[in-house]
């Protein structure tokens, strides 16, 4: 990954809106090609570092390259990166095909080059009937798949996606994803993209960096952050966990520090469970929660620790038990994570550095 | 649970049967709400503006200067085809037009910045900045406008060390004043038009290589150009109907406003008063039938 130049290098980059710190000297390679996330709640410093690669904000300090050159001081028309917008921006007064024009309209290519791209565009979000429509008359799906038509009729180097699928309904962001992930691979192109849906992130990204206070707090493959989340605030961003606070570790793990155990790991059982490295503690179920696919067990254990666990609705059809039923929960020491303390400045860099 | 029981049952009263009523008959509601509106809506207004119609068709018997109600076209006749109706229609809607662009240049740059570049805290400062001379009496600013127009007045003054002058009294006055006057009511509509253009375009716009000039001909102008003609309007009806700036500043020039006038003054002829008065709503109505298709009437 390293032997070729990344399509994107962030170099202390830094962003200050009076005495806020929206971006916190955030150094990052994206390499080319890849589908990359940026994760994080909301005021995380993830789109202000979208908007700064997309030369929407001038950053406070730091540089941004696009494959090696430096485009910091750069407007937004000099820098081959488009956007998909979160509220899609389509121009009302347009046609949908004026709008996936328009950026070949304003680089100077005559008319009927640049119908003849957008209608190709067009055909490859599968919209090749709606050119002549406003996109008032358009769907939210279909507006979305206009504004990605539009952001790589220009063919860019790097597409960033701003919580594009964040107005739609749950079936058809599923939908979107699918087809983002495609097109994405048929195009070939770097795509950055910012969501709080940590699922979401999962499921697109070959990376993804976890930002919060405007930090990247983790940085890492899917895989990754969810089997070895390195701080407490990863382990219950992405995806949910069981922390065992320092006292608890001790008591119930037989070792020190914060640890965090995936619900998905432990077991619920009536009677203990034994075998090599499984360890259990005995608790009250306080409460079953039917979910389809799964089922949410929450237990008290008598060591005074609120835990999680998530059966499989699987063929075996094991009784979920009931409240107020004693029961054990059990565990596999492979699976219970070290989490470091609380990262300082360094320390994050350190430990972002050390995943990638 | 006694009490709570007797406030879930609220006594009868003469208000809370009326309300009772009301929310039971809409139409009554209806009446009630809309009575008074349209009660000067029709009466004072339409029916005002059908008779000012009406009498453009009667006549004055020039003797006597009693009003004759008889049908005639003689009015409207006179002023299509008299020369001196004519030339002035054409000075008074060629005022109108010189405003009204004096106008949405000016207000253009100055909406574009209140609504896309300043502040939240600029954005309210410059807002009332441009309300605050409507507050202000209309003889007052065009009094003013007299005194810095006259040939010892502050333009001399300032003009004179490059070789300038004060354009003195007459048309070119009558434009900067009436320019001057009406320009809050051309800043506003396009302001607005303005802060419905969410900033996602314009940065979509940039972003797909747009550069400054071709974001604002084919983005921002499109977008705004029904708030514009809303603007001009407002720029051109009310200096189509002015006729007190240009006696202040206009030197000896008339507007049609002048002749209306003087002809319902001096000349006791208010058919032919009525009969010019014609004019500049056949010219309004005329514009507004020329725009209504881009929806700037929506802009109002």
């Amino acid at each position: 990954m390293t032997d070729i130049q990344p399509a994107i290098r962030l170099t202390g980059l830094t962003k200050e809106f009076g005495a806020v710190t929206a971006v916190d000297h955030v150094d990052l390679e994206i390499a080319a090609g890849e589908f990359f996330s940026m994760l994080g709640p909301s005021g995380s410093g993830k789109t202000t570092v979208l908007r700064l690669i997309a030369g929407f904000e001038q950053p406070t300090g730091g540089t941004i390259e696009l494959f090696g050159e430096d485009v910091t001081k750069r407007a937004p028309f000099d820098r081959d990166v488009n956007t998909v917008f979160q509220d899609y921006a389509l121009f009302p007064h347009m046609t949908v095909l004026e709008n996936v024009a328009y950026g070949l309209r304003v680089r100077g290519i005559g008319r009927r080059e640049r119908l003849d791209r957008a209608r190709a565009a067009l055909a490859s979000v599968r919209l090749e009937q709606m050119g002549d429509r406003k996109p008032s008359q358009l769907s939210g799906g279909q507006r979305q798949r206009v504004a990605l038509a539009r952001a790589t009729v220009v063919q860019p180097k790097v597409l960033l996606l701003d919580e594009p699928l964040g107005a739609l309904d749950l079936k058809l962001r599923e939908q979107m994803q699918v087809e983002l992930k495609q097109i994405q691979r048929d195009l070939g192109i770097t795509f950055i993209f910012v969501t709080h849906d940590q699922e979401e992130a999962l499921t697109l990204s070959d990376r993804i960096a976890v930002f919060n206070d405007g930090r990247i707090q983790q940085l890492g493959t899917p895989a990754d952050l969810y089997e070895t989340p390195g701080s407490r605030f990863v382990a219950g961003f992405v995806g949910t966990s069981n922390l065992f606070d320092d006292a608890r570790s001790r008591e119930l793990l037989g070792r020190p520090g914060e640890h965090s155990v995936r619900p998905e790991k432990l077991a619920v059982s009536a009677e203990r469970e034994i075998g090599d490295g499984v360890q259990s503690a005995p608790g009250t179920v306080v409460e079953v929660i039917y979910l389809g696919s799964g089922i949410r067990i929450v237990v008290d254990l008598d060591a005074g620790l609120r835990v999680t666990a998530l059966a499989q609705n699987d063929r075996r059809r094991r009784s979920p038990g009931e409240r107020g039923d004693r029961v054990f929960v059990s565990w596999h020491d492979a699976d219970v994570v070290a989490l470091a303390p609380a990262p300082s400045g360094d320390e994050q860099a350190d430990a972002a550095a050390s995943v990638a | 649970m006694t009490s709570a029981h007797v406030e879930s049952r609220p006594r009868r009263t003469t208000a809370r049967a009326g309300s009772a009523f009301l929310s039971t008959h809409p139409r009554t509601r209806l009446a009630l709400l809309l009575a008074a509106p349209l009660f000067w809506l029709v009466i004072v207004y339409i029916v005002a503006l059908a008779l000012l119609l009406v009498t453009a068709f009667w006549s004055v018997d020039s003797f006597t200067g009693v009003i004759t109600t008889e049908f005639t076209l003689d009015n409207i006749i006179e002023v299509v085809t008299g020369s001196l109706y004519q030339t002035v229609t054409l000075r008074t809607v060629g005022v109108a037009l010189a405003v009204t662009i004096i106008d949405v240049v000016l207000a253009l740059p100055i909406a574009f910045f209140m609504a896309k570049v300043a502040t939240p805290r600029m954005q309210r400062v410059l807002l009332i900045m441009v309300l605050t001379p409507l507050w202000a009496s209309y003889l007052v600013k065009a009094y003013a406008w007299r005194s810095v127009l006259s040939q010892d007045g502050i333009l001399e003054w300032l003009l004179a060390p490059f070789g300038g002058h004060t354009p003195g009294y007459g048309l070119p006055a009558t434009i900067i004043t009436l320019s001057y006057l009406w320009l809050p009511y051309v800043i506003l509509p396009i302001y607005a038009g303005l802060e419905r253009v969410p900033d996602s375009l314009l940065e979509a716009s940039g972003d797909l290589g747009g550069k400054t000039w071709p974001t604002l001909r084919l983005i921002v102008f499109p977008l705004i150009l029904p708030a514009i003609i809303a603007g001009t309007i407002f720029s051109f009806s009310l200096s189509l109907g002015d006729y007190i700036t240009v006696n202040i500043v206009g030197g000896t020039n008339q507007m049609l406003g002048n002749l209306v006038y003087t002809n319902v003054g001096a000349a006791n002829n208010l058919p032919l008063a009525s009969a010019i008065a014609l004019i500049p709503i056949v010219i309004i109505f005329g514009y507004l039938f020329l725009v209504r298709r881009t929806g700037a009437l929506d802009n109002l």
